[in-house]
């Protein structure tokens, strides 16, 4: 079916910058995508190890409380709106979904070039802060704050996620005309891999929260230029408002950033226990189930805001049943490997790993949905960790064991056994140190956001700070792995480079050719 | 299905779906008067009306007492007294109180405030009327002046049964940089 005698493939069908930048391939984008991730997560992941050591020990050391206040808030920015949120959807899922759906490509392609060129606009405008005054607003923005006080480049900020928000927004109308339209003939929607209903429903909310996340940020772009009373109280506005309107979206996100994930640890757990999943239409449904409910639980966030008691209560009521898709999902990866054989290659260690510490960071979500906790626990080091659970150890290492699945795909060899393994340990055991004592000091009332903390938190901070460190460097075992694979050093991979893996994407040689299923496949 | 019917299907499900963005957009813009419409409403956000109540009280109710409390704040660039004349009273129902509120200016020269009520528990803010106000308009303090500023208020006798203390808070602002711009 596909003439591989030359060895022309997608990654050497052409050369020149603009043959990359220019293209209108989801290959080509999503592997542009990847890299372009993997650089902003690169600098956000050197933000937070300059924190962890100022952290290291009580006292001001190398950064001023000033320092540190633009140190958080680029961490977080750059990590939310640079890397995680474009990171799943449209970075694997433009590689993945198409192969996936045995479709030459997305339903847009002009419209995905749009949407990557939109990322790289975005990702300029967060340079431009970091080459002037930086941000210390926090990633949340919350007014009066950043409309009144701060003296730094919140307007270039706010607009650079504006435009971050509008290339969500295209892909994922791309991605929903994709499997609505563009599927093969016999695949029912019951037959989608499970990863492309995750994309399906982070798509939603793409779709339907990030125009809302636009028109928050703009307007306060726009009070901080022109002065009118739409935050500010002094005008009569209210700074409330901006928090209904920012977790409005900012709930949602946490779904974009972590459903797809989830899609891919269904398709894994699967593929390596040699089984098909278990609970098929449970999980499809658990996924947008996750995501419906996530419009309505945005209040969780406001427990201390001064909503009333009773909003409190409603909202905490409904961020409860959160729990029961989420916990479906788990339940059935487990009901999936009962019996099954499984082979624990280095994405299924991955998606091993993410069962049970996003399991622990699902756990810790409801300590604080508990309102009572939530009021001793809010802007705690417990919070840090919980978030911190579910999106790396659940959203970015999801991403390792896709990566580490689909490598082959990409690049036509195999990834480094050795590195890959050691990169899975060393980055499970850092990544717990880091993490877990978070919770202690939390508890014990350990603010977040300040540059100092109280001397009893000492010997936690200073492990906290070590896993830090070990975490970070792990991960250049990572960036090893990825080089390997572009230096095409390594065992050649077949077609099939997973004994047990049946999606479609696995029917085209690796990597990929230039033009994949210009005739769709059936699917029995 | 031939190239061209996919294409056309593909531009429909696109327009479909930039509608709903576009929804959003809107929707989201709309929350803005929305949400003090939806406050006015269910006293969501503790603001009371910012317009003196024209009818008095139907009614005294005698055999209920009500503690209404005081907190006084100064929001930025105000750096002189705020403070209110006591810091609780205790009322009936359809009683009119007034309480007196006093703002200082130490600066050298005049500026021009704007106070901001807002009532805890927010549920409460609909059965607190008031009939003067000193937050009803901006009020200017010359340079050194300390002044006097009356609040007459009375609770609605419908105030729910389960409500036996309320709290107004009033933050103060100078508004004085944007009188002056407004008035260009
Ligand atoms: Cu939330």
């Amino acid at each position: 079916m596909y003439d591989q005698s030359q060895g022309v493939n997608y990654l050497n069908c052409s050369r020149g910058f603009w043959s990359w930048f220019g293209t209108l391939d989801h290959k080509r984008l999503g592997l542009m995508y990847m890299w372009s991730v993997m650089g902003a997560m690169l600098i956000g992941g050197v933000f937070a190890m300059v924190m962890r050591l100022e952290l290291f020990a009580p006292g001001q050391q190398f950064v001023d409380a000033e320092a540190f206040n633009q140190l958080f808030t680029l961490h977080g920015a750059i990590m939310v709106f640079l890397v995680i949120i474009p990171g799943v959807p449209a970075a694997l899922g433009n590689f993945a979904l198409p192969l996936m759906l045995g479709a030459k490509d997305v339903a847009f392609p002009k419209l995905n070039r749009l949407s990557y060129h939109l990322w790289v606009v975005g990702a300029l405008f967060f340079v431009g802060v970091l080459l002037t005054t930086g941000l210390d607003t926090g990633w949340t923005f919350y007014a009066p704050y950043s409309t009144l006080h701060s003296q730094t480049a919140v307007v270039w900020a706010t607009f650079g996620a504006f435009f971050l928000g509008f290339s969500s927004i295209f892909t994922g109308i791309n991605f929903i005309a994709t499997i609505h339209k563009m599927r093969p003939p016999g695949m029912t929607w019951f037959k989608l891999p499970l990863f492309c209903w995750g994309l399906y429903a982070t798509a939603i909310m793409q779709i339907l929260a990030t125009p809302v996340l636009g028109i928050t940020l703009l307007l306060v772009g726009v009070e901080r230029m022109l002065g009118v009373g739409i935050f500010n109280p002094a005008l009569g506005g209210d700074p409330v408002l901006f928090q209904h309107l920012f977790w409005f979206y900012s709930h949602p996100a946490v779904y974009i950033m972590v459903l797809p994930p989830l899609g891919i640890i269904s398709e894994l757990i699967a593929t390596y226990s040699r089984k098909h999943i278990f609970g098929y239409r449970f999980i499809a449904m658990s996924s947008v189930a996750i995501a419906l409910v996530g419009f309505i639980v945005w209040g969780h966030h406001m427990f201390v805001s001064g909503q009333s008691a009773l909003t409190s209560i409603v909202f905490s009521a409904i961020t409860f049943f959160v729990a029961i898709p989420s916990a479906i999902k788990v339940f059935n990866w487990v009901a999936t490997l009962y019996k099954g054989s499984i082979v624990m290659k280095a994405p299924m260690i991955y998606a091993l790993s993410v069962i049970w510490l996003f399991g622990i960071g699902g756990m810790t979500g409801l300590w604080l949905t508990t309102l009572q906790q939530d009021i001793h626990l809010h802007d705690t080091y417990f919070v840090v960790a919980h978030f911190h659970y579910v999106l790396v150890s659940g959203a970015v290492f999801s991403m390792f064991a896709a990566a580490y699945y689909w490598l082959p795909k990409w690049s036509g060899v195999m990834p480094n056994k050795l590195l890959g393994e050691l990169h899975f340990w060393s980055s499970l055991i850092s990544v717990n140190l880091l993490f877990f004592p978070m919770h202690f000091v939390g508890l014990a009332g350990m603010p977040r956001r300040y540059a100092d903390y109280a001397l009893q938190f000492a010997d936690y901070n200073f492990w906290i700070s070590i896993g830090g460190f070990w975490f970070g460097l792990s991960q250049l075992l990572f960036l090893a792995v990825c080089v390997l694979c572009a230096m095409k050093k390594g065992e050649k991979a077949p077609a099939r480079s997973w004994e047990g893996a049946e999606g479609l994407e696995w029917e085209v040689p690796s990597p990929a050719p230039f033009h994949t299923y210009d005739t769709p496949p059936v699917v029995k | 299905m031939s190239e061209q019917n996919l294409q056309q299907r593909n531009q429909r499900t696109l327009r479909k779906l930039l509608i709903w963005a576009v929804a959003m957009f809107g929707f989201a813009f709309a929350m803005v008067p929305f949400y003090d419409v939806i406050c006015d409403i269910t006293g969501l956000n503790g603001k009371t009306s910012t317009t003196a109540s024209t009818e008095g009280p139907s009614q005294v109710v005698e055999d209920r007492t009500v503690t209404v409390e005081f907190i006084t704040q100064r929001g930025e660039g105000v750096n002189g007294d705020f403070t209110s004349a006591t810091r609780r009273v205790e009322v009936h129902p359809g009683e009119i109180t007034l309480v007196n509120f006093f703002a200082s200016n130490p600066k050298s020269s005049d500026i021009i405030t704007q106070s901001i009520p807002s009532v805890s528990p927010g549920e409460a803010a609909r059965y607190l009327h008031k009939t003067q106000c000193f937050c009803f308009d901006q009020q200017s303090l010359a340079a050194g002046e300390r002044k006097e500023m009356p609040m007459i208020f009375y609770l609605d006798p419908e105030l729910p049964r389960h409500r036996n203390t309320l709290t107004l808070s009033y933050t103060i602002f100078d508004v004085t940089d944007r009188v002056a711009a407004t008035n260009k």
